[in-house]
């Protein structure tokens, strides 16, 4: 932004948002307009984070504040998006909105699945009538193309549109394919430090993180993938999600798998929700297999694989098939990753914190792996086309039913090899391993129900 | 149970004895967080405590590193720093703390290496400490100075002598820049340190300007000795 600093200008860069005074790159007027909030309350002798949420006594911390020259308290869950402390303030627009520039309407020319219609319909629906919606579609269902009308019909009506979704990698996928289909509306991808940071539009593609700088801001709020790691774990990014919204808005909710509790409000008609049972590629969800494969921990640390994990290996190698291996933690991985690396050297592995990731993934893309050993990394929001899928251990806390639909979920997403292996090493059925697999089969019987598949 | 200051995991799983009858505070690190530090151990600089094994031979004169016979040939900074110990390796874990810890604010970091700080300060021979001050604009931007935190925690007591005059971040500096740069200090009160040995504190040692400034002005305003003492040692470039 270049600050001419008019009335607009300022109404452009703070409206909706929650900021600290150092994160407006301009001198701040005094107008009746701005509000200015303290940054952190106290509460019952507790402290309350006005910008996470935080109310956890042990994530605040205090400081002897040259600023203040108090014992100021500080917040340690946000603190990486910027200090915000006892005597720091977050600065609000109560002005009013900025109009709307330029078209909102859709230049898409694709087709709906049956099943993505119904969904977009509902989702056309809640926009309207400020509601909540959940779309409960399985992987490959095609999810974003359900939400263009209901983007489109908001933007026509003047609303100010968020997606937010726990990954950047998925904002820098999704932003440019939203400029793309609507041409009239400027796309703002935020993330941290993302060059959109200042820039206001009213189709706002962010990760869940960047919420917590905003306030009020959103007529329709579509939180993608809200069982993923981080969103369900971290009651704060619940926060920011109610937090950005307006208090009458519409929420949209997408997700492959709802937790328990919510496909138990699902069933008992607590929550509306619209299913998409098939892929839009009209082929059944490959079912896991399932193998006992003894005490795999013990073997690895013997310098062995369990017989039946080394065959299903050897025999992608011979029939040249890529494949992805999961396994629980990063230290068993590493530790078997010296076993396969002996039946292919070039097998290799990758976790979060591999400094290689993004490359390793791009190798694997264009077939310059056989394959690849992964944390839950990559369990969801990667596609390769043609690939098997296994999971080592999935008897591990850490393959929870939903970890375990997404793995089976990466296997024949493409139109092209809509089938793939999905085999679950494990030692011991766990009920997640059961659960996964009856909720795939559960799918599958509705999608043929419906007519949704080919066979 | 204790969560670690960096990884939020608990910290001590087994209860040692000493913990058990308050002897000890538990651990404010967890293990695993602790060994992605690296202590400066082995032969180092005998000024700088530089570890010499890194070196090549032809950069040690008699037990002293390159860089600070480098520096005893300056007339004007010979004599003016002693000794200088460091504590950790400047490695990545270490520069992803310093940041967090400085730039991010998230003060309380400094008790992670408070008995460390508190240790090496009791072998070391000072009747006074002082913290390398930031300019008033700096501090005012951050709201603490890092050195006076890791002083504080460690229970050390500092004497505010040193000012500092607003300039450049030494971070944005290169060495010829550093080393060339006219006086950042200067003396705020005079009479508390005559013929006194004095120990700067800081948080890291990359070229030593910093350090050699401050202690050619304390020398000159009548300490007896300066040394220094920093969490880091950073490879000057």
């Amino acid at each position: 932004m270049h600050p001419s600093h008019s009335s607009s200008s300022i109404a452009a860069f703070l409206s909706g948002r929650l900021l600290l005074q150092e994160e407006i790159p301009f001198p701040l007027p005094d107008s009746p307009n701005t509000e200015r909030l303290p940054g952190i309350s106290k509460k019952k002798q507790t402290f309350y984070c006005e910008r996470c949420g935080n109310d956890q006594q042990d994530r605040f911390a205090v400081f002897p504040c040259a600023r203040c020259k108090t014992m100021c308290p500080y917040c340690r869950h946000c603190l990486m998006m910027g200090r915000v402390s006892g005597c720091t303030q977050l600065v609000h627009w109560t002005g009013p909105e900025p109009p709307h520039e330029g078209n909102g309407t859709l230049q898409w020319s694709g087709q709906l699945s049956e099943g993505q219609s119904a969904a977009s319909r509902a989702v056309v629906q809640a926009v309207r009538h400020n509601s909540e919606q959940l779309i409960w579609a399985v992987c490959g269902a095609g999810k974003t193309e359900v939400l263009f009308r209901g983007i489109e019909s908001a933007l026509l009506a003047g609303k100010r549109v968020c997606i937010a979704t726990p990954r950047t990698d998925v904002v820098l996928e999704l932003a440019p394919r939203l400029q793309k289909v609507f041409p009239g509306t400027t796309v703002t991808a935020l993330y941290g430090g993302s060059p959109d940071r200042h820039r206001y539009s009213p189709l706002v593609v962010s990760t869940t993180h960047q919420l917590f700088r905003f306030y009020q801001a959103f007529d329709v709020t579509i939180v993608d993938e809200v069982d993923a790691f981080p969103y369900s774990y971290d009651t704060s990014l619940q926060f920011a999600v109610q937090k950005a919204r307006k208090p009458e808005s519409a929420l949209i909710y997408l997700t492959a798998t709802p937790n328990e509790t919510w496909q138990k409000e699902c069933r008992q008609g607590n929550r509306p929700f619209v299913k998409i049972p098939a892929r839009f590629h009209r082929q059944p969800l490959p079912v896991p297999l399932l193998s006992w494969c003894g005490n795999w921990r013990k073997a690895t640390q013997k310098g062995r694989l369990p017989a039946n994990v080394k065959d299903w290996t050897m025999k992608r190698l011979q029939e040249n098939k890529q494949a992805l291996l999961f396994f629980p933690h990063i230290d068993s991985m590493q530790k078997a990753l010296l076993l396969f690396q002996q039946l292919d050297p070039l097998i290799t592995s990758v976790h979060a914190e591999d400094p290689q990731r993004k490359e390793k993934v791009a190798l694997m893309r264009t077939r310059q792996l056989p394959l690849l050993l992964s944390t839950t990394i990559l369990e969801r929001g990667v596609t390769f086309p043609n690939i098997d899928v296994a999971v080592i251990g999935a008897e591990d806390d850490v393959f929870t039913e939903s970890a375990l639909v997404q793995i089976a979920g990466r296997a024949g997403r493409s139109a092209d090899f809509p089938d793939g292996e999905v085999r679950f090493f494990h030692y011991g059925k766990t009920k997640a391993i059961v659960k996964a697999v009856s909720h795939i089969e559960q799918m599958n019987r509705e999608g043929i129900e419906r007519g949704w598949l080919d066979r | 149970m204790n969560k670690c200051l960096l990884c939020e995991e608990e910290t001590n799983r087994i209860l040692s004895w000493h913990q058990f009858f308050l002897l000890e505070d538990p651990p404010v690190i967890c293990e695993k967080c602790r060994q992605s530090f690296e202590k400066i151990k082995g032969e180092g600089c005998r000024t700088c405590s530089r570890p010499l094994a890194a070196l090549d031979s032809s950069f040690i004169i008699e037990g002293v590193c390159l860089d600070c016979v480098r520096w005893e040939e300056d007339p004007l900074y010979r004599g003016a720093l002693v000794e200088n110990r460091s504590l950790y390796v400047y490695n990545d874990a270490m520069k992803e703390v310093i940041a967090r810890f400085k730039y991010r604010g998230d003060y309380v970091l400094a008790k992670l290496f408070a008995k460390d700080i508190r240790e090496t300060a009791k072998q070391m021979t000072y009747d006074l400490v002082v913290a390398v001050p930031l300019s008033e604009e700096r501090l005012y931007e951050r709201r603490f100075n890092q050195a006076e935190a890791l002083a504080e925690e460690a229970g050390l007591e500092i004497t505010p002598v040193l000012e500092r005059i607003h300039s450049e971040k030494q971070s944005k500096k290169s060495r010829v820049e550093r080393l060339q740069a006219p006086q950042v200090f200067k003396i705020k009160e005079k009479s508390s340190f005559c013929h006194k040995k004095i120990l700067i504190l800081d948080d890291i040692y990359t070229t030593g300007s910093t350090l050699r400034q401050a202690a050619y002005l304390l020398k000159q305003a009548g300490a007896a000795e300066v040394s220094a003492l920093t969490l880091a040692r950073g490879q000057g470039t």
